[in-house]
């Protein structure tokens, strides 16, 4: 979907690149089989990179040239996890699990850090790779990585979401959720495109919405110690604005359905006005329907309470060293070189990765092809993080089930029995839907 | 007579009702030899993991700390037991397996007396009716999320505007029966038929004489001769069916409260990584299964696979 003509044309040349890259590494081959018999060190380490799977070819680019930056003392070899994130934690723990020798460097979910940590399968981050890793990076991605005051990865890339919509129906972007709603009623009223487009499916992206709320509203799912639940009457705002969405005739009817990529063709179809989703939303359009683009614009996520901005639930990337790998000094080397200055822009050039480091924000060459690069980084000054718990898996799903589909939330009871199941989920207790 | 080395069977010594000569004690002994390697396979790779799965289940077991692991008796069952999730992913299952089983049963019936009676291209008859048995059940369930999924699917396009099916709790139900009665209907035909085959044509022709209607024909001959085979049909096919996962997990992954027993048990184990919790569903799973069989083998006296068939 984000393999625009630019992403191919990137592909092709870079394939060329491996074709000299594999010429280039024949006589080290050949001197390794010379070699054979001797110390079975000969050669650079092979770090093994599980990171998800990226079609724009910017994260093998990143381990090419980490390795060869390396001057021979490594190579990276990046391993292609599953796309849907419970797929991708699935591979991981089950190797961790099994003491697996080959995990090197791990892309963690920004969520999974203290599951890992408290598991004692990710590395701490100690020192001078700590101060390396620290040096120029935005503080909410960092916080999504530490646990228990110690730092257990380094932020790949950040993302977050916009409220994207049509100029053409919307001329001045709504700054509450109310108002969205409003604006959303007069148009259909108007028999025009009215839909919010926004992640109502059974799954991550719905606890991501209401974290968003929660938050926005100035409260939390879990207490600051993360032993407890919070909620509380916030949670009732939160949970009253989603069964409002949802029952208004701004839901789209698939509302119980949709994850990003549903809303972004939605979106396409040009039967929205409003979009709440990430930046890949954007080159995408571009692509698919030039007309649309033209009035396809962005503005910050829509807030709860007015004058109050919206602080939106952050998502990404973080790199930790696996607890069982035998390369640890160049494993910790080569993760600050994958997320290192050039390589997340060119992370974010190709693949629509925010970066992690604030300095980047003020290249223009990001600001160029990536003209919501201010907005990004505002939103990523004020995020918020998903519930820090090594139980979150479960916590989110307690919330995801709870409040789907949310045409049938009953704020008050909902949030009542969400308590309860979230007690248990921090627990461990008992069964998951 | 006196030595050792009698070889051969004595007629004249009587023999109680369980001793065997000496050459028939050897061809069983090369029969255990025989079995062994099959039973040791079977052992390792059926009994060892059912077994483990028990003793799992018994524990309180996180993969994510297995140093904490502790025995905790019953109280995994105990917490399954008592688990809403529990009792709504069986009612789900059941109501899968029955309906499914029930359409595809007649479906079966139907295509089987079709393929049995097809005068020409029997043999291009029976090729097309198996062709979805031979699709993979992702890839069928895969088409058919598309296909209802809307704006990209062909089929939700044919509903009315804003129609989401697999959205919706009951008619997701029914998608996900649809596309398990699409998928194995054949396999049921199949089974029937071979039952159609051991209806003696004679048999039908001299009820024809008496003056039997082709109903009569079939509800008071053709099916009381088929029961073993419908008997062992349906077995078959509902304990497939309860064990549904592949395109419940396609279809919906469980939401709007479509999760089989086995999405559940699978939600549990590599989800939440409660190893303990995870097997107690597997292991209530095959109780549950192993009651099935119990039922249909014993209460409606269906001949067990590999027994011969011959209660007709």
């Amino acid at each position: 979907m984000r393999g625009d003509a630019d992403g191919r044309a990137h592909r092709r040349r870079h394939s060329g690149a491996r074709r000299l890259h594999a010429l280039a590494a024949l006589p080290l081959l050949a001197s390794v089989l010379a070699g054979c018999g001797g110390t079975a060190s000969a050669g650079p380490a092979v770090l093994n990179w599980y990171q998800f799977p990226d079609d724009s070819g910017a994260l093998q680019q990143a381990a090419d040239s980490c390795g060869k930056a390396s001057g021979g003392r490594y190579v990276i070899h990046y391993n292609k996890l599953p796309r849907t994130a419970d797929g991708q934690r699935q591979q991981l723990v089950r190797r961790l699990a099994a003491h697996d020798s080959s995990m090197d460097i791990l892309g963690l979910d920004v969520t999974w850090a203290p599951e890992f940590a408290e598991a004692g399968w990710a590395r701490e981050w100690t020192g001078a790779t700590k101060e390396q890793a620290t040096e120029d990076t935005l503080p909410v991605p960092l916080q999504t990585t530490t646990w228990k005051g110690k730092l257990y990865g380094v932020p790949y890339n950040a993302n977050t979401q916009l409220l994207w919509y049509r100029d053409d129906l919307v001329p001045t972007p709504p700054k509450t959720w109310a108002e969205m709603l409003a604006q959303a009623e007069a148009l259909a009223k108007a028999g025009k495109p009215h839909f919010v487009e926004i992640q109502g499916a059974q799954y991550e992206g719905l606890t991501v919405w209401f974290n968003t709320l929660i938050t926005s509203a100035g409260g939390a799912v879990l207490t600051p110690d993360a032993t407890a639940p919070s909620l509380g009457p916030p949670g009732v705002t939160a949970a009253g604005i989603m069964h409002d969405l949802a029952t208004s005739a701004a839901a789209d009817p698939s509302l119980p359905n949709q994850m990003e990529d549903q809303n972004r063709l939605a979106m396409e179809s040009g039967t929205a006005a409003f979009e709440i989703n990430y930046p890949f939303v954007y080159p995408s359009m571009k692509a698919d329907q030039p007309e649309l683009f033209k009035h396809f614009k962005w503005a910050p996520y829509p807030g709860v309470e007015p004058g109050k901005p919206a602080s939106v639930t952050i998502g990404g990337i973080d790199l930790a060293i696996g607890a069982y790998t035998r390369h640890a000094d160049l494993a910790y080397e080569a993760a600050l070189c994958l997320r290192n200055s050039d390589n997340q822009k060119v992370a974010a050039l190709k693949g629509g990765l925010p970066p992690t480091l604030r300095s980047l924000y003020s290249d223009p060459a990001l600001g160029a092809s990536y003209p919501f690069a201010a907005e990004i980084l505002a939103s990523l000054e004020a995020a918020s993080v998903r519930p820090q718990t090594p139980a979150y898996q479960n916590v989110s799903i307690a919330i995801s089930h709870t409040l789907s589909p949310p045409a049938s939330i009953r704020p008050r009871s909902s949030i009542a029995g969400l308590r309860s199941q979230i007690s248990d989920a921090l627990s461990s207790k008992g069964l998951i839907p | 007579m006196t030595g050792p080395d009698r070889a051969a069977p004595d007629p004249a010594t009587p023999k109680g009702p369980n001793a065997l000569s000496v050459g028939a004690r050897q061809e069983r002994n090369l029969g255990f030899m025989l079995c062994a390697p099959a039973v040791i396979v079977m052992a390792a790779v059926t009994a060892y993991p059912i077994g483990y799965a028990v003793y799992l289940s018994l524990q309180r077991y996180d993969l994510r700390f297995p140093q904490l692991a502790h025995w905790v008796g019953l109280s995994n069952y105990g917490a399954v037991l008592t688990s809403p999730f529990w009792w709504d992913a069986l009612w789900v299952t059941v109501v899968i397996t029955v309906v499914s089983v029930a359409i595809e049963l007649v479906l079966g019936m139907l295509l089987a007396l079709v393929m049995h009676r097809a005068l020409f291209g029997r043999g291009v008859v029976r090729t097309a009716i198996l062709i979805p048995y031979g699709i993979v059940t992702v890839v069928a369930a895969f088409s058919w999320q598309y296909a209802w999924t809307p704006g990209t699917g062909y089929l939700a396009a044919l509903l009315p505007a804003g129609s989401a099916p697999l959205t919706d709790h009951w008619q997701a139900i029914g998608l996900i029966i649809l596309a398990e009665v699409w998928k194995t209907t054949p396999f049921m035909a199949l089974l029937l038929l071979a039952g159609l085959a051991l209806v003696p044509e004679e048999t039908v022709r001299a009820a024809m004489v008496d003056g039997a209607t082709a109903w009569q024909r079939l509800v008071l001959v053709i099916l009381p001769l088929m029961k073993p085979a419908i008997l062992v049909a349906l077995l078959f096919r509902t304990l497939d069916a309860f064990r549904i996962f592949d395109n419940i997990y396609v279809l919906t992954s469980g939401s709007n409260n479509t999760a089989s027993v086995s999405i559940l048990g699978y939600d549990n184990l590599f989800t939440a990584l409660n190893l303990g919790i995870g097997s107690a569903i597997s292991v209530l799973i095959f109780v549950c299964v192993a009651l099935i069989a119990f039922v249909f083998i014993k209460l409606f006296g269906t001949a067990a696979p590999g027994s011969e068939m011959e209660r007709r």
